[in-house]
């Protein structure tokens, strides 16, 4: 075992894992954050994708041990303290850029990490910017508008 | 899909990584994004027993540029070449490329070192590196050496890397003329199923997922350098190579490609 410490959504968090176990795996299993999903389990789909100093990462296809002393935020850290939705959500909410929502969370973290690392992105950049993440409802079109949205760049 | 279990070793510089290699033998491996790595652990096609992670080794991410040559440290990321001012003036060919592989999350983590090192036939990178007649510098226990990438290599996940020697550096020329990159493929995020590549005004052309290893189509360049015209020298691009047949694509489905997709980046590049 190889102890590892994650700074998770502004916590400091000590653990314990194989130098096999995913990220994902940590987060989910040792760390209780469920809000982060597995999905094709095979670095397609996106639906696990968190942010690691920032960025997006798909943390499937990151080891907990090559993660030690970053800042990683979930899902489940981006709303205020108060329960005010991160504008991302908020913008997925009044899109209604969802059904089942098992992609939503990543969703949401590659969204944000999108509109950060892109500035001024059109639809076209948001299409591409998301290629790395499936959503099996919706067609897209509402996840698009949603994004476009959050990043002030119209859409409805 | 789990890998298998594997010990974990973190190299605080190329000596040490390059060190534990040799401690460890053929059964080691290095991990830099780990984004190629990683897939082939979950699926049991990679079972190495020593991982020994370079992802750390922040002194190997740069990008320089002196004596009309661009040098990139080997831990470079995809998404810092696709944003950096500095190669989008020296090599825009080079950015450009890496702004195509994947999607930004695996932009984020993958290496310019980690896939050359990875040497897939269909990857974006290799081939821009080998149509820019780039080198790539290789540290082992016995010093530096630098290899041109037409002989780096070798097969499908294979190239001259010793098993105790690791990327250090890679170097494309700066400038250098018109260029073109024509990656076709089909689903969101996915490979090329073929793939086109001209440097250098068409003295560079080279060609992804059209056999067992990245392909310099050494006859296209010979036609442009002989005054051939663009669809005189595409019509050449897919001679004597043995495309796979996949999924995707048969292998006269590719050569077809090739040749179409040659012509297009060649006429980008500016060759009439």
């Amino acid at each position: 075992m190889t102890a590892v410490t994650l700074t998770v959504n502004g916590t400091e968090r000590s653990l314990d894992v194989e130098p096999r176990t995913l990220l994902v795996h940590a987060l989910r299993d040792d760390l209780g954050l469920t809000g982060t999903n597995v999905g094709c389990d095979s670095s397609s789909c996106g639906a696990c994708t968190v942010l690691v100093d920032g960025q997006s990462a798909k943390s499937c296809t990151v080891f907990a041990v090559q993660a030690d002393g970053a800042d990683i935020t979930t899902i489940e850290g981006v709303a205020d303290a108060d329960g005010t939705l991160h504008p991302m959500q908020q913008a997925f909410h009044e899109h209604h850029a969802l059904q089942c929502g098992y992609c939503t969370p990543g969703m949401v973290m590659a969204a944000i990490s999108l509109v950060e690392e892109y500035p001024g992105l059109d639809e076209g950049g948001v299409r591409h910017g998301l290629e790395g993440n499936l959503c099996r409802c919706t067609g897209y079109q509402n996840i698009v508008d949603a994004v476009l949205a959050a990043a002030g760049s119209g859409g409805d | 899909m789990i890998p298998a279990a594997f010990d974990y070793e973190v190299a605080e510089s190329a000596d040490h990584a390059i060190a534990l290699l040799a401690e460890h033998g053929d059964d080691a491996k290095l991990l830099a994004g780990g984004h190629s790595l990683i897939p082939m652990m979950r699926y049991r096609l990679a079972t190495p027993s020593v991982l020994v992670d370079v992802g750390r080794l922040d002194d190997l991410r740069y990008i320089r540029t002196g004596n009309g040559t661009v040098s990139i440290g080997a831990l470079t990321r995809h998404s810092e070449l696709e944003h950096s001012a500095e190669l989008a003036g020296a090599c825009p060919m080079l950015a450009s490329v890496a702004a195509l592989v994947g999607d930004p999350a695996v932009r984020h983590r993958g290496t310019l070192g980690g896939t050359l090192a990875h040497s897939d036939p269909a990857s974006d990178l290799p081939a821009a590196v080998l149509a820019l007649g780039g080198t790539i510098v290789a540290q082992g226990p016995g010093g530096s050496r630098e290899i041109a990438a037409t002989d780096f290599f070798t097969g499908y996940f294979e190239s001259v890397l010793a098993a105790d020697e690791m990327i250090t550096e890679v170097r494309v020329p700066a400038g250098g003329g018109g260029w073109n990159y024509q990656k076709f493929n089909r689903r969101a995020q996915d490979w090329a199923i073929v793939g086109a590549a001209v440097a250098g005004g068409g003295s560079g052309v080279s060609l992804v997922n059209m056999g067992s290893t990245p392909i310099r189509a050494s006859g296209v360049e010979a036609a442009v350098a002989g005054g051939a015209s663009a669809a005189e020298a595409a019509a050449v691009a897919a001679d004597g190579l043995e495309p796979p047949d996949d999924l995707n694509a048969d292998a006269e489905y590719r050569s077809h490609l090739a040749r179409v997709l040659t012509e297009r980046a060649l006429n980008a590049a500016g060759v009439a």
